[in-house]
């Protein structure tokens, strides 16, 4: 589904991604490790098709075709998706017009029929149960006033909604207590299936524990340079990040 | 002397004293130098002509979304056919003022009688000489008027060339009185013309006055509005303004808190789109104690637009107790439109609250990818933002049908921003 070759980047005429390559399959969940600074959001962020960085060399497919070449919202009809890390507060959008205009919007795109606002409801009551997210957040401003884990679960909850091919979730564990954690992993879990491959990109081996990966890729210095499967993930629970770096550093030499 | 002002004048019927005025203003010609005029040039509009107004019969359509009760002036003349004052309740009084010049009734010669000296506002003393037209609206003391009275102007092509207007409002609430106005500046099709209106409010003790003005005028029309109001001892007044029409709107807005506990509440949204000039200068006045007033202004500039506001607070000797807070924020949508905003506070009293704040800024570009990254077209997303960014001014709105149609008029305007 996903098929990432020599990916090199920059931000602001810095080199952060320097050769990564990854592929990713429909019905996997993978997870990206790494240190501060690795590039692991720039990643999710060019997947999104986020302005500021440039891509230098290398190349992403998703579904076959050429990702890059798309706008952040023909992304979205396609079926990428990008749970924030510091998902936005926009005071004045109603959560729920933002939404239905978003889904109707990617529906559109794809050429499918628009819902209205009954079908659209309904929908909606489906995915918050899961969620235990409240009714009256729909009501506010899009994340306005959200505490952090509740920024977090409507990011989940979204994507419930938005029901993407692709989930890219960035750090999305950060900043949460253990309730939300196992709430925003109940959410993902809840979502797995044949059809939709997860990118799960964290810091911490912890939201892990829940949300079960089948690979586990370590980024460092802007390339992939360990994969294998949950138990690398422990592996660097154990040992911490510098156990990469020496393990990395006879080959630099 | 330009153009403008001797096709004005070729239009004068009126007496000795009016003549006098209009002499005046012949005489100092416009300003050129003002710092009041700093930001809107009237270098162009003085070379231009424009014929006196005619009465032009227009499509009712256009007014389909406007109820009664409704005064209505097409290009300046009042259209007795489109007005609907019929289901007015007991102790409102609502006409137009070439029925009262008619009769000679004397409050149309007091308020007529008002002069105006300054150089610097050139379009009242041309209102002082040359408005035979407007409406008169008295609410007797104590009467509560549920339905909102639309005053509607509408600006319609004319045979014999451009065409200019001079209109002149009085409203006058009396004690413990409430009235809701609508102002509606609609187009009939595409063409130039000069509107020049003047509304005087007089709110008694006590008294209750709303007002929406909703100015989407023809795209080419050049727009001179004032308003001087008078709060008297507990009068509110809150007023909405939504500029969103015409190639040049400039609106002066003038209020006197003359009573103790007098309060305003005046906010609007400047929308410059286009080539579009939109300036709003407000000059309120505390002159009493315990006086507040709130003022909450968004504009926007894109294309080659420009969005001037000055906001001027003064709270004179003696207006102990004041609160007044302005707010206004505003947004730069590309970088040949311009964005002047000047706040200027002016304190000589004591025990005084007194907030300004004015910002120019951009759309958050991460707020604009958030949006687009859930499947939102860049133009959906700009403008869902646009809409938030103004819609607080929609919001504070009281809850009615007055709402309903500022929100609608604003949600148009934001769509032609996007397209």
């Amino acid at each position: 589904m996903l098929k990432i070759t020599d990916l090199h980047a920059t931000v602001a005429g810095k080199e952060i991604l320097k050769g990564l390559s990854l592929s990713v399959a429909a019905g996997e969940v993978h997870a990206i490790m790494g240190p501060n600074g690795a590039g692991k959001s720039t990643l999710g962020n060019i997947l999104a098709g986020r302005d500021g960085y440039e891509v230098t060399a290398g190349t992403i497919e998703f579904d076959g075709k050429p990702l890059l070449e798309l706008e952040p919202e023909e992304r979205a009809a396609a079926g990428v998706f990008l749970a924030f890390q510091y998902p936005v507060e926009i005071p004045g959008v109603n959560n729920t017009y933002f939404l239905r205009a978003a889904f109707n919007a990617q529906r559109k795109a794809r050429g499918q029929e628009e819902l209205d606002s009954m079908q659209f409801l309904k929908k909606v009551r489906e995915k918050l149960a899961v969620l235990h997210l409240k009714d009256e957040l729909l009501h506010r401003g899009v994340n306005e006033g959200f505490s952090g884990g509740e920024k977090k679960r409507n990011e989940i909850f979204q994507m419930a909604l938005l029901e993407p091919k692709l989930a890219i979730l960035d750090e999305t564990d950060s900043g949460l207590d253990i309730d939300a954690l196992k709430a925003v992993a109940d959410g993902v879990n809840a979502q797995r299936s044949n059809e939709r491959a997860f990118l799960v990109i964290t810091h911490y081996q912890r939201l892990l524990d829940y949300i079960k990966p089948d690979v586990v890729h370590v980024l460092a210095n802007g390339r992939i340079v360990e994969s294998g499967g949950p138990e690398l993930a422990l592996q660097l629970e154990e040992h911490g990040y510098d156990w990469i770096r020496n393990r990395l550093a006879p080959e630099a030499a | 002397m330009g153009a403008l002002l001797d096709s004005l004048a070729a239009g004068f019927e009126g007496d000795a004293t009016r003549r006098a005025l209009l002499d005046e203003v012949l005489r100092d010609g416009l300003p050129q130098r003002a710092e009041s005029w700093k930001y809107t040039s009237l270098r162009q509009l003085e070379r231009r002509s424009f014929a006196q107004a005619a009465a032009v019969a227009i499509d009712p359509t256009l007014l389909a979304a406007i109820p009664a009760p409704r005064i209505v002036f097409v290009n300046g003349h009042f259209d007795a056919v489109l007005s609907d004052v019929s289901a007015l309740p007991v102790g409102i009084e609502v006409g137009p003022l070439s029925r009262l010049l008619q009769g000679d009734d004397p409050r149309a010669v007091h308020f007529l009688e008002r002069r105006y000296q300054r150089i610097d506002e050139p379009f009242a003393r041309l209102n002082a000489a040359l408005a035979r037209e407007g409406v008169v609206v008295r609410v007797d003391a104590g009467v509560q008027v549920e339905s909102p009275l639309h005053i509607v102007h509408v600006g319609a092509p004319q045979d014999g060339g451009d065409a200019a207007w001079h209109l002149r409002h009085f409203i006058e609430l009396r004690e413990g009185a409430a009235l809701q106005l609508v102002e509606h500046e609609l187009a009939a099709g595409e063409h130039a013309h000069l509107g020049n209106a003047l509304l005087h409010a007089h709110v008694a003790d006590g008294a209750r006055l709303s007002h929406v003005r909703v100015q989407d005028a023809a795209a080419r029309a050049s727009l001179f509005a004032r308003t001087d109001a008078v709060l008297a001892r507990d009068a509110g007044y809150a007023r909405t303004d939504l500029e969103l029409g015409a190639a040049l709107s400039r609106h002066e807005l003038n209020v006197r808190l003359e009573g103790d506990g007098a309060t305003l509440q005046a906010d609007g949204v400047l929308l410059a789109d286009g080539r579009r000039h939109a300036d709003t200068r407000l000059g309120i006045e505390h002159l009493a104690r315990d006086s507040r007033c709130s003022l909450t202004w968004r504009g926007l500039a894109g294309q080659r637009g420009r969005a001037v506001f000055h906001g001027g607070i003064t709270i004179h000797p003696g207006a102990d107790g004041t609160e007044a807070d302005l707010s206004n924020k505003n947004l730069l949508l590309s970088n040949e439109a311009e964005i002047d905003t000047q706040p200027v506070l002016v304190i000589h009293a004591d025990e005084v609250k007194a907030a300004h704040g004015a910002t120019v800024g951009q759309l958050d570009p991460t707020a604009l990818f958030y949006l687009r990254s859930r499947g939102l077209p860049e133009v959906q997303a700009r403008a869902l933002l646009t809409g938030a960014f103004c819609r607080e001014v929609v919001n504070a709105i009281g809850d009615g049908p007055s709402r309903v149609l500022a929100d609608a008029a604003l949600g148009r305007a934001l769509a032609r921003l996007g397209a």
